[in-house]
């Protein structure tokens, strides 16, 4: 029952600003344990639509639902309440500040009574250790470290562990790749194909056609703020998918106009 | 860490040329700690603001306008002391919500907010203490109470000495070890994150605006209960005392990154340099050379330790 209703759905949604029309009739849905890739160039209207899904914007027509049931957030505080995390790039995590102490930022564990509460270090590094671990990130074993001396594809791992130990259960994933050297954004992926696995949402959102077919199930191309096209794995081949982005001109053609 | 090597040497040269006067001596020693400690109270707060990634400049006239206060009140219109006490707290507290509010409000900087409430509430003090008591300074006689806990000598330090090293305990406690402290990380080190992940950032440095000009009102009715007289002039010098203590001591200008030992020991090296130097054979107008040069070096090492931290582990493993 659970894996064939939409954990989080789109319908028709608008988003305007003032007079200026951002979003228009954006229906998208997203199951558990499925990956929906949203793809777009820039200024196609994905960072709005990523804000409206996590609260920070309204929709101005159209509705947002959850399990089925329609939902509205107040704000971004009440989509994370309601399971909706949004990873940006490096989001989350604190260069000058410890493994442990990052990954519980806001929400501290403490032991000890009234206004001696401490923050519970050891619990904290195991905790965000084994967290991270679990992600396949095996080079992480001390927690006392500081976050700026990991890789950027460690970060965005540390801040998807995060936000799933925190009872996330749609990821939204912000371009996680963009800054990525190619390894580095292998093991990103696989850290998406392993909230996938544990039976999360994830809404991917990139540019890097490549990035989207390695773990995408589910695709929607955003062209000037509405859906262009919305398939499933192996309806498009790349070429095609690449295109769309484009906004529908061919890349032959764009190909053509550089070389002049 | 990096602080505590640097006022070690600081404190050894000093040491040698000291030797022949004083420099080692309880006196010599309380001297410069007395100093220190009027810096250090203001200084720590400074340094949590700095670490969260705002600045407050305003301590300069918070001092006087708190001496100057706790003395009208008092002495002129016979107040009692511990009223004029609360009510100089509540004026510092509303200076530091007033700083909270305009920073976290509007998008101005933290640093001109502070500059423009540095020279209103500085202007405020000298107006309203020549209209008030037609005088810019004002004596204090302060009741043996009050002298016992703010205004003394014991062995030879003053009460603010005493009341710099409980601040040092509390603030070491707020910052290291209970939860608090790791937001005023986090939200230096990435506000957006920060309130991503449900900390209430406008508040806490609020927060940390009103503790830091608190703090500063401390520190001036100590002054005034101390010296039973206070003058209005806004003391600039504070200023640069308190970021200087901060930045000497290991804290990040933008932010993320210091620790009250480090500030302590910040405070300290200044108060050697700038004080101590009395009871040397440095020459004193040498202070403020060594300062300088002590500062650039804090911020390029800072740098340094910087980069240090963040490959601490990894160069580890490798032993």
């Amino acid at each position: 029952m659970s894996d064939t209703q939409n954990v989080l759905e789109l319908r028709n949604v608008d988003k305007s600003f003032g007079p200026i029309d951002v979003l228009h009739k954006i229906s998208l849905s997203v199951k558990a344990g499925e990956v929906l890739c949203l793809l777009g160039d820039n200024g196609a209207g994905k960072s709005t639509l990523i804000k409206t899904m996590a609260g920070v914007h309204a929709p101005t027509r159209g509705e947002i639902l959850m399990d089925g049931k329609p939902v509205s957030f107040s704000g971004p505080k009440v989509a994370q309440e309601a399971g909706i995390a949004c990873v940006h790039q490096f989001g989350g995590t604190f260069p000058l500040m410890s493994i442990g102490r990052s990954f519980f930022a806001g929400v501290e564990p403490t032991k000890g009574w009234g206004p001696f509460k401490v923050f519970d270090r050891e619990k904290a590094n195991e905790i965000a250790v084994r967290e991270v671990r679990n992600f396949g990130i095996t080079r992480i074993e001390d927690g006392d470290r500081l976050v700026g001396g990991l890789s950027g594809g460690e970060r965005q791992s540390l801040a998807i562990a995060r936000a799933v130990y925190f009872g996330a259960r749609v990821l939204i994933l912000d371009e996680p790749t963009a800054a990525l050297g190619v390894k580095q954004s292998a093991h990103v992926l696989r850290i998406v194909n392993e909230a996938k696995r544990r039976g999360l949402a994830v809404i991917f959102i990139t540019h890097q056609v490549m990035h989207a077919m390695a773990v995408g199930d589910h695709f929607a191309v955003l062209i000037r703020g509405s859906i262009a096209a919305d398939f499933r794995k192996g309806d498009r081949t790349r070429e095609e998918i690449a295109d769309l982005m484009a906004g529908g001109e061919s890349m032959i053609d764009l190909e053509a106009s550089i070389e002049g | 860490m990096g602080a505590f090597v640097g006022m070690v040497i600081v404190f050894v040269i000093f040491a040698m040329f000291g030797f022949s006067r004083n420099f080692l001596s309880i006196a010599g020693f309380a001297n410069w700690m007395n100093f220190a400690s009027t810096v250090g109270i203001i200084a720590i707060p400074v340094a949590f603001l700095m670490i969260a990634g705002e600045l407050d400049i305003s301590t300069g006239a918070v001092l006087p306008a708190s001496a100057m206060m706790l003395g009208i009140s008092v002495n002129h219109y016979d107040l009692p002391m511990w009223l004029g006490i609360i009510m100089t707290f509540s004026m510092a507290a509303s200076v530091g919500l007033v700083n909270g509010l305009l920073v976290t409000r509007t998008q101005v900087p933290s640093f001109i907010v502070t500059l423009a409430t540095l020279f209103a509430v500085g202007g405020l003090t000298l107006a309203l203490s020549d209209f008030l008591i037609n005088n810019t300074n004002v004596s204090l006689q302060s009741p043996d109470w009050a002298k016992a806990l703010f205004g003394t000598r014991y062995f030879g330090f003053r009460s603010a000495v005493y009341w710099w090293i409980g601040l040092i305990v509390v603030f070491w406690f707020f910052l290291h070890k209970s939860p608090w402290g790791n937001w005023v990380f986090a939200v230096g080190g990435d506000p957006e994150s920060a309130r991503n992940a449900g900390i209430p950032v406008n508040k806490l440095k609020i927060w940390l605006f009103i503790l830091c000009s608190v703090c500063t009102a401390l520190a001036g009715m100590c002054q005034v209960i101390q010296f039973n007289s206070a003058q209005s002039a806004t003391f600039f010098n504070m200023i640069f005392f308190t970021i200087i203590a901060s930045v000497v001591g290991g804290v990040l200008l933008n932010g993320g990154f210091g620790s009250v030992a480090g500030v302590v020991f910040g405070t300290m090296t200044l108060g050697i340099v700038q004080q101590g130097i009395n009871y040397t054979d440095i020459d004193r107008n040498l202070s403020l050379l060594i300062i300088g040069v002590m500062l650039l070096i804090a911020v390029l090492m800072n740098g340094t330790f910087q980069k240090l931290a963040t490959s601490w582990s990894s160069s580890k493993k490798e032993d």
